[in-house]
């Protein structure tokens, strides 16, 4: 990358940002938000930081396109074998006795997570009495993920992590290809409700027997990783459960003291 | 958790290595010493699954401390850090990891050239990086940026690397300071 924008520079874009629009990225991890927005910057071709900053403050279209890449909306099906195995084998069966249960999938960006959960729940025999909630703070991503379709290209890919995560049943059976993508089933899409939802700055909307925030909060610098925390816990009945990224840690927030860890994989169960 | 600059004399030094570079560093780790006035980061390719087989590995070859970087951990002189799989490493202004699950970049995640990049943001000229062997070009835009921004770009001599393709690369594409075999390496680190 040849550009590489200043500090200063990077503070305001983001004010422009947060006074235009209300996004509020000024307690994200800067070392990424530095890296993400070099990178629109070089893929973008613009020819000086003035035009880009021109571009983002005059241009609301734009402004889609920036969340978007500022921040990171990579995602897959049934990502990390071992988690998907420890919702399927430890947590679940504890949601079994629930008259109903609510899950939040809390950043679910293109919404890959909230499928990958609703086929847990459909192959456990549980979705008929589970309402999928799932946010993100950027519409686009969140209006995909309502759609249920995605490429059929990645189909294979998602069918072998769904193996290594213990699924025992057809992949395909899910979906319905047409040409080069494929839909969810409806069964399925009927119990997920998408909405959007800022982390930083909306605030609990229910409560919920599990919550998962994957791969989210690594973008967050400590004081914000605190108060969503705050929020989860505010979020998340007792015994209810929270479930992070392999990379993040409940172990270091004021909360933990009410939580335990089960097994190894990143989830916690709220105790009191 | 430790935070900040605690124990550190704020000099950093990140080694990139791709196939062929974990018997390079078999080679390196065990001469360092153990009062290195540094912390050393190491940016690996690998796969995702065989994570802390791999700190546990490494940390059979050395007296100094291994560990794979956490995100938020402020980093110390004398220590070992490994970039966990499947993440980019990156690096804060406090002297703390920060890890970015974001696209991968020259087919990697953890990509040499992002480490590269992000430390030369924030370290600047107490920065040295070293590109080991691999069969990928990843590395030498980070070398690049590394130099421009007052840091040092040291290559692995690509007679002296399993895979010499990747230090090769920086050495075309004139991104670095010296050519050193892994003896030079050595003492590069033992006289910081």
């Amino acid at each position: 990358m040849e550009i590489s924008i200043s500090r200063e520079q990077l503070d305001q874009l983001l004010n422009e940002v947060f006074e235009r629009y209300g996004y509020d990225f000024s307690d994200y991890s800067r070392a990424s938000l530095t890296r993400r927005v070099n990178r629109l910057f070089t893929l973008d071709k613009f020819p000086s930081y003035a035009e880009f900053l021109y571009k983002v403050k005059n241009d609301p279209s734009y402004l889609s396109r920036f969340v978007e890449e500022i921040t990171v909306n990579v995602t897959e099906m049934f990502r990390d074998a071992d988690f998907y195995i420890a919702l399927r084998e430890r947590i679940l069966p504890e949601l079994r006795a629930k008259p109903f249960i609510r899950i939040w999938h809390a950043g679910c960006s293109t919404g890959e997570e909230v499928f990958s959960m609703a086929i847990l729940l459909q192959e456990a025999n549980l979705l008929h009495k589970s309402l999928l909630y799932a946010t993100d703070l950027n519409p686009d991503v969140v209006a995909r993920a309502k759609s249920g379709i995605f490429p059929l290209h990645l189909m294979k890919e998602y069918s072998e992590n769904y193996i290594a995560a213990g699924g025992r049943e057809d992949f395909s059976q899910y979906y319905t290809a047409q040409y080069d993508r494929v839909i969810f089933s409806e069964a399925m899409r009927d119990r997920m409700i998408f909405s959007t939802h800022n982390l930083v700055s909306d605030s609990s909307f229910n409560e919920f027997q599990l919550i998962l925030c994957r791969n989210v909060l690594i973008y967050f610098d400590k004081d914000l990783q605190e108060r969503v925390f705050e929020l989860f816990d505010a979020s998340v009945e007792r015994l209810g459960f929270l479930a992070l990224g392999s990379k993040e840690t409940l172990k270091f927030a004021p909360i933990i003291s009410r939580y335990k860890q089960i097994g190894k994989e990143k989830i916690w169960r709220k105790e009191s | 958790m430790a935070k900040g600059k605690l124990n550190s004399s704020g000099r950093l030094v990140v080694i990139g290595g791709s196939a062929g570079s974990l018997e390079a560093l078999f080679v390196i780790l065990p001469a360092i010493k153990k009062d290195l006035a540094c912390s050393i980061v190491i940016v690996l390719h690998r796969k995702s699954s065989n994570d802390s087989a791999l700190a546990g590995l490494l940390r059979t070859k050395t007296q100094l401390k291994v560990k794979e970087a956490e995100e938020k951990d402020g980093i110390a002189d004398g220590c070992v850090y490994l970039a966990p799989g499947d993440y980019h490493l990156l690096f804060e202004e406090d002297h703390t990891f920060s890890l970015d699950d974001s696209e991968k970049v020259n087919y990697s995640r953890p990509s040499i050239d992002v480490s590269f990049e992000s430390a030369a943001d924030v370290y600047g000229a107490d920065l040295t990086c070293i590109l080991l062997s691999g069969a990928n070009a990843d590395g030498t835009a980070g070398l690049k940026c590394v130099r421009r921004k007052g840091g040092l770009a040291i290559a692995q001599s690509p007679e002296s690397a399993e895979v010499p393709y990747m230090p090769q690369q920086a050495i075309i594409n004139n991104a670095v300071d010296y050519v050193y075999g892994l003896e030079e390496i050595i003492h590069f680190l033992n006289t910081m």
